[in-house]
């Protein structure tokens, strides 16, 4: 009986022993993994940042066009990029606004609604490049507006629509319930509700989204390279002809991004262009990272000066 | 002014503008699907070429009229099973890190932390994996990979753009268990990787399953950052993983500038365009199939 008893206990010992080691060795494992992650996600920025700093920081390189001879640099392809986000964000955040509005405010629950939700799902997981061809296909030959600004833009906002709908989407449901009801219940109409109280209570967090977006749209290169060219762009900024194709404001003359210009200088590769590729690289990341840190910013100044109010 | 118009019509006016605003993104759906469906399929009906040759031909010569798509299918494929299970295991394991071990440190250092990598735009990571990966790949494995492009290294750029996209899914997924979960299994005194792995784990497979097939929907569309790397031969079909190979959208990118409008090569890149559309719609319908299962299996 007693020594039943025993062995019994000296298996659940063992047992009890199996489970322990087995839950340090699984920890430990797991703690290296996070470990490894954490070093890989600083090794790349920091290797980035640093492999492209000589040339990024060299004086010229940010200010000088690109067949600059001394220096050649990046000033018409930042332009570009940053004239082509704004169009983007023009045509895009409106379009946006009022989608994300109808679906949480208006929409019906009917097969019309659910069929709007899934096609700005599958915008949100087509290629890029799918984008870029019908890009190419429609807005350059179909609308006739040529390789141009606006068709990339038009491009980057089929892009950029899934995700600002669904974070306004996101910024407008997390409005407290009561502030809905309220304002309805003082006889607001859904519309006046929705303009007056549930859009200001959620700016911040559609103002941090949309700088998010910024920088995923700033980075994006597949669907331009065949929407808005992938040839530099040369600039007269004394221009005032709104048409001519060297004024930097006319959205019907092409335009490079940094992002389609690494893309051209790696697959055309000349003298001396690993260098710029790697200070272009080094721009875009800083920018990208930049729109970052801005968005969170951003969003942490609107909610404080809200909530002071 | 629009105090003394009348509640009803201006109720009808906002129904009117975020109505026409979703459609018109419904629209443009459409139309894109429509085409790319009108001009892929232009190249069976129109120019007469058999879909069993396009599909599983095995060389892609436009100059020889050959179009034979399977090099650029297989190799679609192969990166992104291949990157999916570089990514996997890492995206699994940091996220049950930082859900069930360490949730503080999880919500504040490492989130903002993997969402860096998601925000480092496609080419950079193309400039990384050509300048970087592709030598390293040269110096490991030496005459075996001439130039160090081809499968693995496409695969492990694209592991490296995937593990953000399945790692926060993951930790969304592991943080939705209810905790009542976890306290029943540590009040039979389960150990807490008995825990994770017999209760957590288990319960949260349907989301973890659509976590998964997210970054494969990412991986096989993603495009020029693969195409930087592979090195862009669709001549014929890859034989090993250190061969240069290449993917739909690869061949994509580099063929489209060089076609004419309305040449039978033309049409045969929308066809290619037209396997890509397709198979982001079947990982659509994989996602919805999933998520309808996980909500009957929950009740």
């Amino acid at each position: 009986m007693a020594s039943e008893k025993n062995g019994r206990s000296v298996a659940l010992d063992a047992h009890v022993r199996r489970i322990d080691s087995q839950d340090k060795v699984a920890t430990g494992v797991l703690t290296v993994i996070v470990g490894l992650v954490m070093l890989l996600v600083v090794a790349i920025i920091a290797y980035i940042l640093v492999r492209g700093a000589g040339r990024a920081l060299t004086p010229g390189f940010l200010t000088n066009p690109y067949n600059d001879e001394a220096v050649p640099g990046i000033l018409y392809q930042l332009w570009d990029s940053f004239y082509m986000l704004l169009v983007t964000l023009i045509i895009s955040v409106p379009i946006s606004l009022g989608a994300a509005i109808f679906l949480v405010e208006y929409a019906p629950d009917n097969w019309v609604t659910s069929a709007a939700k899934t096609a700005i799902e599958t915008l949100s997981s087509l290629p890029s490049i799918v984008v870029g061809m019908f890009g190419s296909l429609f807005f350059v030959v179909t609308l006739g507006w040529g390789i141009s600004i606006l068709a990339g833009a038009c491009a980057l906002t089929m892009f950029n629509i899934p995700i600002l709908v669904r974070t306004i989407q996101q910024a407008l449901e997390d409005v407290p319930r009561s502030q809905r009801d309220a304002a309805l219940a003082m006889g607001l109409t859904r519309w006046e509700t929705t303009i007056n109280v549930l859009l200001p209570a959620a700016m911040p967090a559609i103002v941090t989204g949309i700088v998010l977006s910024a920088g995923r749209v700033f980075g994006e290169a597949a669907a331009l390279i065949f929407t808005a060219g992938s040839a530099p762009a040369r600039l007269n900024f004394a221009s005032v002809n709104f048409l001519s194709p060297t004024n930097p404001f006319n959205i019907f003359r092409p335009a490079c991004s940094l992002a389609v210009y690494i893309w051209r200088l790696t697959s055309e590769p000349t003298a001396g262009s690993t260098e710029i590729v790697w200070g272009t690289a080094t721009v875009l990341l800083a920018c990208v990272l930049l729109f970052n840190v801005l968005a969170r910013l951003l969003g942490k100044l609107l909610s404080r000066r809200l909530t002071a109010e | 002014m629009a105090n003394l118009m009348p509640k009803r019509r201006l109720e009808n006016i906002g129904l009117g503008i975020t109505g026409f605003c979703v459609a018109l993104v419904a629209l443009v759906v459409v139309t894109l699907i429509f085409m790319v469906a009108q001009q892929g399929l232009t190249t069976f009906f129109v120019d007469g070429l058999n879909p069993i040759d396009f599909f599983f031909g095995q060389n892609w010569i436009p100059e020889q009229e050959r179009y034979g798509a399977l090099p650029m299918i297989v190799g679609s494929f192969a990166v992104t099973l291949l990157s999916t299970a570089f990514a996997l295991p890492v995206a699994i394991g940091s996220a049950i890190f930082v859900v069930e071990v360490a949730p503080s440190f999880g919500r504040r250092i490492f989130q903002p932390f993997i969402e860096l990598l998601v925000g480092i735009p496609s080419v950079v990571y193309g400039v990384l994996g050509l300048y970087v990966i592709n030598s390293l790949i040269k110096a490991i494995f030496g005459d075996a990979a001439p130039t160090g492009a081809g499968i693995l290294s496409g695969s492990l750029v694209l592991a490296i753009m995937i593990l953000p996209t399945i790692t926060t899914l993951s930790m969304d997924a592991l943080r939705a268990v209810p905790n009542q979960y976890r306290e029943g299994s540590y009040a039979l005194g389960c150990t807490r990787w008995q825990t994770t792995w017999h209760v957590v784990l288990k319960s949260a497979l349907p989301s973890l399953m659509t976590a998964v097939i997210l970054g494969m929907t990412r991986a096989f569309g993603e495009t020029l950052a693969v195409q930087m790397v592979i090195g862009g031969v669709e001549r014929s079909m890859p034989m090993g993983l250190l061969d240069p190979a290449s993917t739909l959208t690869a061949a994509l990118t580099a063929g489209l500038s060089n076609a004419v409008s309305g040449s039978v090569y033309y049409h045969a890149l929308w066809s290619l365009g037209m396997i890509l559309l397709a198979m982001s719609l079947v990982f659509i319908l994989i996602i919805h199939l999933i998520g309808r299962k996980g909500a009957k299996a929950n009740g």
